[in-house]
């Protein structure tokens, strides 16, 4: 009650402040500029980075196991290590495993109609289970066990197999190949190219294998609380459990600090950041500093040191706002214009990157005015006397 | 003889420390009156500016007080000494310090607005002494449009709108050429000065001393003489 007694009697004197900021047009354009550049920058750079983790850990959303045993090694899912059929049937034997499946993940060249090549990825089911299928737009799930059947998915790289529809036959490794369903997924891969669906055992003939074949066991638990102990009998046996979060968050980690990719992206963040603060710091403080004699004699005609920490505050967050709705809504046009243009553009604006950014950008409005401040707070009327 | 505005007693002020020190103003005892228009002469370093500022609530004196009504305003807490000059005090800067991106009407308005007075009825009130000053055509436009001798008066209305009892002048023409001091401070001293208004100058120009009702001259920190003005005559 008190507060809100105070932001009414305050009023009047943050629409001065505003006035002096919005007035002054060139200075708050430039901050504007500054800020909105800054924002669009960083919220840029992340959602990209957002974007393209969302498509490194989309075979993993995309099948939706809850837990995945793999090689401890394994960074990312495209590039899986093979383990020996025992593994799987240890895991089933597993206290608390309520199935478990193997999922096969390779990549092949297919040979199209025209005799072009095109690399695709090719995911193996379980042939009993068909655990983590995609849905389907056209077909029927069962023609995956007809005679050579695929699954292809209908996302932003399904044209560079020219756009097959069922029934459309290719070369994968000399064996035919026929569509036989079109699928859809909730995210495509991050390399560029088709996926393909079909059964583990065909996976396996059709593609050239190591000795091993198993590259992914995807588990179901009996219930939630299995889950540890099932992690613990699998470290004995040398692989490794991870949850579906765990093993996104370790691909995003391993893209992050094993590739420079996550590094590269964070320094032109951290630019972007210092490039907002300088442009809006030095604008703001010598916005300030050229009210500063005014605002001294604010101060001798009566104004409390606090209203006019209230002004510059007021200004600076009215500022960074400002700037910060300009680069979200810069940035999210351009995303969804590239998004129109480039079908397999990869940003995507995350409550995160939001976040990230306004943090960002109440930093910059923080120290800017804290300097600001600084000096406001530092006049003595009799200054203004005196000069 | 009107009622007294401003006492002061044995006021002195120091700058700086160690061998440094300066004393500026020197046991300065005085007393200003209502309807009084009072001004401060003497050489520059004289203490007029230093005097002026602890009387009006902008330095607090090394030694001495200030009484107001009775009430002695340095023994008042920094918050109160900044209510006592949002209440009582008009000041007319020397170099007016009118901010140019708000309009003149705004400007005005600043004392009414600090008092939380409401934005719309601030204006109107401003609006009405920009008339006093004979600037109510100008209202909207902002101060660096308008002559030197128009901000004169649009920081007089701003100075006044707040009807305070005790208003300072710092050099009041010495941005001015002499014709406009002259028709500035002669419109002060027949509109702005009344019964219950006392008026504080410290100026240079001799040229204006006809407008006052007593000259106190000051030299190394003290009083050295008070006269009469012509006004008073």
């Amino acid at each position: 009650m008190a507060a809100a007694t105070r932001a009414v009697e305050m009023r009047g004197i943050l629409r001065i402040g505003y006035r002096l900021l919005v007035n002054d047009r060139g200075k708050f354009l430039a901050l504007l500029l500054g800020i909105t550049f800054s924002v669009f920058l960083m919220i840029q750079v992340t959602s990209m980075f957002a974007g393209m983790m969302k498509k490194a850990s989309a075979t993993v959303t995309n099948t939706g196991a809850k837990l995945w045993v793999l090689d401890p090694a394994v960074n990312n899912v495209a590039s899986s290590i093979p383990m020996p059929d025992y593994v799987l049937d240890a895991v089933r034997s597993i206290p608390g495993v309520k199935y478990a499946v193997p999922l096969y993940s390779g990549a092949a060249l297919v040979r199209l109609r025209d005799g072009t090549y095109q690399a695709v990825t090719v995911l193996g089911l379980d042939d009993t289970s068909l655990y983590g299928r995609p849905a389907l737009v056209e077909g029927q799930i069962a023609d995956i066990y007809a005679e050579n059947g695929f699954l292809v998915v209908k996302d932003e790289e399904f044209p560079k197999l020219h756009n097959p529809v069922i029934g459309t036959e290719f070369e994968i490794n000399d064996n035919r190949g026929v569509i036989v369903g079109i699928a859809k997924v909730p995210a495509s891969g991050l390399f560029g190219i088709p996926t393909l669906y079909t059964t583990f055992s065909r996976a396996i003939q059709y593609i050239p294998s190591m000795r091993y074949t198993v590259s992914y066991i995807l588990v179901e638990p009996a219930d939630a609380a299995a889950i540890p102990g099932i992690k613990a009998d699998v470290a004995r046996l040398g692989y490794e459990v991870l949850t579906e979060a765990e093993l996104i968050r370790k691909i995003t980690h391993w893209y992050m600090f094993g590739t420079g990719m996550g590094i590269n992206l964070l320094i032109m963040t951290a630019i972007s950041f210092v490039v907002g603060l300088s442009i809006s710091g030095q604008t703001f403080y010598s916005f300030v500093l050229e009210n500063l004699e005014k605002f001294g004699a604010l101060k001798a005609i009566g104004a409390k040191g606090r209203e006019l920490v209230y002004i510059i505050l007021f200004q600076s967050a009215t500022t960074a706002f400002a700037g910060y709705g300009l680069g979200v809504g810069l940035c999210a046009t351009l995303i969804a214009l590239a998004k129109l243009r480039l079908a397999d553009y990869a940003s995507i604006v995350t409550f995160l990157n939001l976040g990230l950014a306004l943090g960002m950008v109440l930093t910059i409005a923080s120290l800017s005015s804290y300097f600001a401040v600084r000096r406001v707070l530092r006049i003595e009327p009799f200054d203004i006397f005196r000069s | 003889m009107s009622a007294i505005a401003i006492q002061a007693q044995g006021l002195s002020k120091w700058f700086g420390e160690g061998p440094t020190r300066t004393q500026a103003v020197k046991d300065v005892t005085f007393e200003a009156r209502f309807n009084e228009m009072l001004y401060i002469v003497g050489p520059s370093g004289s203490g007029k500016t230093t005097l002026l500022s602890m009387l009006s609530g902008i330095l607090r004196p090394s030694a001495g007080t200030v009484r107001v009504e009775n009430v002695d305003i340095w023994s008042l807490d920094v918050n109160r000494i900044a209510d006592f000059r949002l209440q009582r005090v008009g000041f007319v800067f020397q170099d007016y310090h009118l901010f140019n991106r708000l309009s003149t009407v705004e400007n005005v308005a600043i004392p009414l607005i600090l008092r939380k007075r409401d934005w719309d009825e601030s204006m109107k009130e401003a609006l009405k002494y920009l008339e006093v000053v004979g600037l109510g055509n100008r209202a909207h436009l902002p101060p660096s449009k308008l002559s030197g001798g128009e901000q004169q008066r649009v920081a007089i209305a701003r100075a006044i709108v707040s009807a305070p009892d005790i208003l300072i002048f710092d050099e009041p023409t010495a941005s001015l050429d002499g014709d406009t001091g002259r028709k500035i401070v002669e419109f002060v001293r027949e509109k702005v000065l009344t019964e219950k208004r006392c008026i504080l100058t410290v100026t240079h120009d001799d040229r204006i001393y006809e407008f006052a009702d007593r000259i106190l001259k000051m030299e190394d920190g003290r009083i050295v003489g008070s006269q009469d003005g012509a006004a008073r005559a």
